[in-house]
């Protein structure tokens, strides 16, 4: 789960650690109260979107497509700019290299005063799946994108791995420290810094905290000048507050749906809608309808024990979808039963009035008798007996290949 | 022999009195695994009845071991208390025994719990982690066997390929492709498709390499981390035995998270494309469409004069 940084950069003060003063706003007018109340002649506004690359994004028009503004963020000198700013970015389309041609509509701000920056840096913490452990990453090149330091200038990043029975060290944080280049008042900041935002990212169940860029002051202070922050879903029971800091407007709508039935669904481009349990089945069934020429629309995993009601569910949300030409059903019964699939397909096919061809190839628990009851049916469901047979049944009934 | 868990195996359950641990108990009793009880705090002293006989329930995993002398333990605990789960059983085998396999099947654990639980699993050298968020290990044996986890015990037989993978119903999938030309499996390990966890492919391949029955291996990947290139360039250095591979998620989009936790492309690292080349750079034998895992694995069988 993601969260804004204006969010974020709330969760990192409550922590300690520096932050520039700035207000959340969602209208032209709370941008200029915010103007006036910061009493920094120079001001950021930013975009707030789920997104990377807003700086160097582009605002249009999201019924017209015109072109508004480029850039997402603006450095704005005087009120009348904030206004001119404000009003171009607010209810806006911003596409950004993250966000794909569709891009996202605007609807939060954050005016935040000037920062006097004396150089940018890149920090992130993340876990580190190979080491197994929480991951400290940074970097002298900060404002520039992390992916192209890491191919071009490898020996600019530094990490430190911090060991779980011990927790963050002293000497790997003055090192780190060192890595970048900082001494003395500069230093201590960092140290004290780095301490606070370790402390938030365990607290908080982060699954990534990336500051890009920190940056050290004039007057050698350390400051985070932007805040991308993101959850560990799997933590959300024990962190109430979450619930306020998600936008769901950030969120497919129909995802957030299948969420709350049990059901792991991601949208894709293409036109045959699968509907599979287990993720990693899921995924090889997405990976052979393109192997025999047709285009996955979706990523369905109705789970380990769905029922009836799950199927139907999977079946009208993959419906929804208005390029779905086709449906493959693919099913390897364990703790699922392919009875009780079968049945879920037929009432789900029969309450949906389904006009698509749907190919279902059921394996495992109780097989032969899913496949009476589907070959029973009055219904035009296509059977088939193993994944590639699957694939290519429901590719050749959409018409070929996308 | 086969890995880890013998066929005749002594189980523990944790979470032994909830729904899903007592559902998955029975089954794995009716399989033939060796169930000798299970673990539930403040359910100590009651028993609970598996396919009609009661089987005994202790209230910590200390009391469990030193009463029945376990040699694994399967965790059905929900995600808020199962690192705990992990590390209280870890902590009792090797107490107790000094070894022990602990495998874990709740899906939904924090990360962070498990950077924990590993780290102590880690100190103690005895005691083996599988999972979570895994399918468990399965020994099929001549009468019955060891299944320990959610998998349909029936579609498996005794035989000499060995199956690790990071997905479920894919190594399901795999176990029926072996199968379908007449081959059953020594042992299938479900190392689970979370970011951090217990075992992984490397230790996998090893065992299957220095286990006797097995005579060739079938991974199983899966998209994110680099686990799958790892383990192939030491494959190559190390294995002898015929690998015959497969990847999912060629084309899951990046940055989306695929039901598993960790099956998500960041910034173009482990994809699916990366992987197959490792492998085949390894000298193992790709499958691009699961149902041809046992086509391509007969082929290797044949290549190794095993058929």
């Amino acid at each position: 789960m993601n969260i804004h940084e204006y969010q974020g950069k709330a969760l990192l003060k409550a922590h300690g650690v520096p932050v520039p003063e700035g207000v959340h706003c969602t209208s032209v007018e709370d941008a200029l109260n915010a103007y006036d109340s910061l009493g920094s002649k120079v001001v950021a506004v930013k975009s707030q979107i789920h997104a990377g690359g807003r700086g160097k994004g582009t605002l249009f028009n999201p019924t017209s497509r015109d072109h508004v503004m480029d850039g997402g963020v603006k450095i704005a000198f005087s009120k009348d700019e904030v206004k001119t700013y404000a009003t171009n970015i607010l209810g806006n389309l911003l596409v950004t290299i993250q966000t794909g041609d569709e891009g996202k509509v605007v609807n939060n701000l954050y005016i935040e005063a000037g920062c006097d920056i004396a150089h940018e840096y890149y920090l992130a913490i993340l876990v580190d799946r190979e080491n197994k452990a929480v991951l400290i990453m940074a970097s002298t090149e900060g404002g520039m994108d992390i992916e192209h330091v890491a191919e071009t200038t490898p020996e600019k990043i530094h990490k430190i791995s911090v060991d779980p029975n011990a927790g963050l060290l002293g000497y790997q944080k003055r090192d780190l420290g060192l890595d970048l280049g900082l001494q003395g008042t500069a230093l201590k900041s960092f140290m004290k810094s780095l301490t606070s935002m370790y402390n938030m990212f365990l607290n908080n169940d982060c699954a990534m905290v990336e500051i890009n860029p920190l940056v050290k002051t004039g007057d050698d202070q350390i400051v985070a000048l932007d805040a991308k922050i993101s959850f560990d879903e799997n933590a959300e029971f024990r962190h109430k507050t979450w619930d306020e800091l998600r936008d769901l407007s950030e969120e497919e709508d129909v995802e957030i749906r299948a969420k709350e039935t049990g059901l792991s669904y991601v949208k894709l481009d293409g036109n045959i809608g699968c509907l599979v349990n287990g993720a990693g089945l899921a995924m090889a069934t997405m990976d052979v309808i393109k192997l025999y020429g047709g285009e996955p629309a979706n990523f369905l995993d109705v789970g380990g024990g769905a029922n009836e009601e799950q199927v139907k569910t999977a079946f009208s949300i993959i419906l929804e979808d208005p390029n779905v030409k086709g449906i493959l059903v693919n099913i390897f019964g364990g703790i699922m039963r392919c009875d009780i699939i079968a049945r879920g397909v037929i009432a789900a096919t029969e309450a949906l009035s389904l006009d698509v061809p749907l190919v279902v190839r059921l394996a495992g628990t109780n097989v032969d008798e899913g496949k009476a009851i589907l070959a029973a049916s009055e219904l035009n469901i296509h059977p088939a007996d193993d994944l590639a047979e699957g694939a290519q049944r429901i590719v050749e009934l959409i018409g070929g290949v996308a | 022999m086969a890995i880890w868990i013998e066929e005749d195996a002594k189980v523990l359950v944790q979470g032994i009195t909830g729904k899903q641990g007592m559902f998955h108990a029975d089954k794995m009793v009716e399989y033939g695994t060796n169930i000798v009880g299970g673990c539930t705090p403040g359910k100590g002293g009651k028993t609970v009845e598996l396919q009609g006989n009661p089987y005994p329930v202790w209230n910590s995993m200390f009391e469990a071991i030193q009463a029945t002398d376990a040699d694994a333990t399967v965790i059905y605990v929900p995600p808020p208390f199962a690192a705990e789960a992990i590390m209280e059983a870890a902590d009792a085998f090797d107490t107790v025994k000094g070894e022990g396999v602990v495998v874990c099947i709740t899906e939904g654990i924090p990360t962070l719990d498990m950077v924990k639980a590993v780290a102590f699993v880690e100190n103690r050298p005895g005691v083996r982690l599988i999972g979570p968020n895994c399918p468990g290990i399965i020994t099929p044996g001549d009468n019955g066997g060891a299944k320990i986890g959610i998998m349909p015990g029936h579609i498996h037989a005794k035989g000499r390929i060995g199956i690790v993978s990071k997905s479920g119903t894919l190594t399901y999938e795999a176990v029926a492709q072996t199968m379908s030309i007449d081959e059953g499996q020594s042992t299938c390990v479900g190392i689970g498709g979370d970011p951090v966890n217990g075992t992984g492919f490397i230790e996998c391949l090893a065992a299957f390499q220095a286990d006797p029955q097995t005579a060739a291996i079938v991974m199983i990947g899966e998209i994110g981390g680099n686990a799958e290139q790892e383990a192939a360039a030491w494959a190559a250095e190390n294995v002898t035995k015929p690998i015959v591979g497969f990847v999912a998620g060629a084309t899951a989009p990046p940055g989306k998270r695929m039901g598993h936790a960790g099956a998500i492309i960041s910034g173009g690292k482990g994809t699916a494309e990366e992987k197959f080349e490792a492998f085949e750079a390894a000298g193992i034998a790709c499958a691009k469409d699961p149902s041809e895992l046992g086509a391509v694995l007969l082929e290797s069988l044949k290549a190794a004069g095993l058929r």
